[in-house]
């Protein structure tokens, strides 16, 4: 088989006496859509956090493209070409919808103003952030200058989706991408994971929607108790078999699927 | 299906729009554009000041309430850029004494060249401004235990190398003073050290508003973590803050010898809670990730038609700060209201 973009193995993440991560292991292919499925509390947003540089873990090691890399600070993985939609959404409420999606690296002016002065591209980032917005199908915003804590959840997400889709290069990780946005938003989140996969990019998605999982992922890494309870597909197993399994009414030993 | 839908939803959404009352537009407004307000402060203040008494619109009051906002004005622009993140400083007055007492006595009696002991002066500035930032970043203090820390740490330095004893402007090289040199503009009378605040303005202004940095001094304000997740070097910018802060009150240490005519240990007793004041009065929220410089710049001037208007009026000056006490009390309450904005 292929070598892995990303691959975790032995993830284990405390948080004083709590468990969060209890040796995981990981593994992304190019090209792939890779759902990751749970319980509230079983450790998916811990798992890619450690991914991302979000959060170090306590052991376990980490590759990307073969190579071993060590995250300390979600800089590194923004450098690797990793991009993250966190379920918390960070965003910068009293900053503008441009600014946010640009923050971090923004653009500089060309010629003197940008080199000599460090004057960032105000304009050229409105225009650009409006135009990745459109093409997430999110037309109701229209003023690129407005304050992000003017917005509604759905169109907070909407721009960190946006972020992710513009700049990542080399994986995509969606934390619950979906959970505030309305039926057509979640469909154009959905279309825009599969036009992300069309591209080569990988990606990691975190829902609870068993529907949309079995819609886009093509793997399913099921988390339960801070532990890999096993992965599956969903040619190989039904959504009611991936819910039994990530409730521990079963166990994909018992349940091996059609494969 | 999906098409029928959308002009349907867009409408609504124009309707909701066209739905804010005229106090929720004042509230938009003022979200936008937070300096409006001192602004608005600012001109009716100069109004009514210049009916009861015409004197206080001529070219020679304003010329001195513009030399007197000078000091603070400058220390504020430090105390903005804390303030931004989240921070606060206390130690601004004890860091400028300090400076101003270490560059006045290498400079003493022919020591130091005037060049030398400016240099000096901005020097102690960013090594106080430093050990601030580090305190703040490094062992993760908040900045108000840091600098109500420092500001003891800093008057004590200041007063012991200094023997609390001042410096007279006759012992000093001239290039000391000269931020006290003064010339005239039509009628205005300038000092140079107006035109050095001034430039302050503009530099720092420019960055925090058009360069990368300006925008992470804000996100680090608004919310630090949203910040880490972006990429942000967090602590790296708080770090550049606090030192470009205390940058700025070494350099203030120059202009306030220039202003005073002598460097003394007791000058600007009242720095702190004085630059914090116009901070507030200029819009910027004490709880970061809000504001402007330019609001900074009309709260310090505010506070100088207050204390000038006032006197001119005959009044007593505790009615000054009777009147500024209750304008930053309104200013915060005029904040917490703009941040409860909804689209
Ligand atoms: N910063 C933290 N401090 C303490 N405990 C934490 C922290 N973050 C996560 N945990 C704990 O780690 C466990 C896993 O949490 P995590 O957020 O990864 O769950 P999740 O699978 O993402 O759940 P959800 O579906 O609700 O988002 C939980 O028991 C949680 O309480
Ligand atoms: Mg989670």
């Amino acid at each position: 088989m292929t070598t892995p973009v990303l691959s975790a193995r032995g993830m284990v993440k405390t948080f004083g006496r709590v468990v969060g991560l209890d040796g995981v292991d990981l593994d992304l292919y190019p090209g792939e859509v890779l759902a990751i499925i749970g319980d509230n509390g079983a450790g998916k947003s811990t798992l890619i956090k450690c991914l991302t540089g979000a959060l170090v873990p306590d052991t376990g090691q980490m590759f990307i493209d073969g190579q071993l890399v060590h995250f300390k600070r979600p800089q590194d993985a923004l450098d690797a070409g990793i991009e993250t939609v966190y379920q918390t959404l960070a965003v910068a409420p009293a900053l503008d919808i441009a600014s946010n999606l640009y923050l971090g690296r923004e653009r500089r002016r060309p010629g003197f103003l940008g080199s000599a002065l460090r004057m960032i591209d105000k304009k050229g980032m409105r225009r650009d952030a409006g135009k990745a917005l459109a093409d997430l199908g999110i037309g109701t915003l229209q003023n690129m200058a407005q304050p992000v804590e003017t917005l509604s959840g759905g169109q907070r997400q909407a721009i960190s989706v946006a972020r992710a889709a513009t700049f990542g290069s080399k994986i995509i990780v969606l934390d619950e991408p979906t959970a505030a946005l309305g039926v057509k938003e979640s469909n154009q989140v959905l279309k825009m994971i599969r036009e992300v996969r069309s591209r080569g990019l990988p990606v990691i998605l975190i829902s609870h929607n068993m529907p949309h999982v079995f819609e886009v992922a093509d793997r399913i890494h099921i988390q339960r108790l801070g532990r890999c309870a096993g992965v599956v597909t969903p040619q190989t197993h039904t959504m009611s078999e991936a819910v039994a399994i990530m409730t521990g009414a079963t166990t994909v030993a018992e349940t091996p699927g059609r494969a | 299906m999906s098409t029928t839908l959308q002009p349907a939803s867009t409408a609504t959404e124009q309707f909701a729009l066209r739905q804010r009352s005229p106090v929720q537009r004042v509230q938009h407004l003022l979200h936008s554009y937070p300096a409006i307000s001192p602004f608005l402060v600012l001109v009716i203040s100069f109004v009514v000041f210049a009916t009861i008494n015409p004197r206080f619109a001529s070219a020679n009051s304003l010329s001195l309430v513009v030399q007197q906002v000078a000091v603070i004005g400058a220390l504020a622009v430090g105390q903005t850029l804390i303030i931004l993140t989240a921070g606060i400083d206390l130690s601004v007055g004890a860091i400028t004494i300090l400076s101003m007492m270490v560059a006045a006595k290498v400079a003493e009696g022919g020591g130091l060249p005037g060049v030398l002991a400016v240099a000096v002066g901005i020097c102690l500035g960013i090594g106080a401004g430093l050990f601030n930032g580090a305190l703040v970043t490094r062992i993760k203090l908040p900045p108000f235990i840091v600098t109500l820390g420092t500001l003891s740490v800093f008057t004590a330095l200041g007063l012991l190398y200094s023997r609390g004893q001042s410096v007279q402007a006759s012992d000093l090289p001239s290039l000391l003073n000269w931020t006290g040199e003064s010339f005239r503009i039509g009628q205005f009378r300038i000092t140079t050290g107006v035109v050095l605040v001034a430039a302050l303005y503009v530099v720092v202004g420019f960055a925090l508003a058009n360069t990368a940095w300006g925008r992470h001094v804000y996100a680090v304000g608004d919310d630090k973590e949203a910040a880490r997740l972006a990429g942000i070097r967090v602590d790296r910018v708080l770090l550049s803050v606090y030192t470009v802060a205390g940058a700025i009150y070494g350099l203030t240490a120059w202009i306030l010898i220039g202003r005073a005519g002598a460097a003394s240990p007791n000058a600007i007793t009242d720095a702190n809670l004085e630059s914090i004041t116009a901070v507030v009065i200029g819009g910027t929220s004490l709880f970061g990730g809000r504001g402007a410089l330019l609001g900074t710049l009309l709260g310090a001037l505010i506070v100088g038609f207050f204390r000038s208007g006032l006197s001119l009026a005959g009044v007593d000056d505790q009615y000054r700060v009777l009147a500024v006490g209750l304008l930053v009390i309104l200013a915060v309450a005029v904040d917490q209201w703009i941040r409860k904005v909804k689209a």
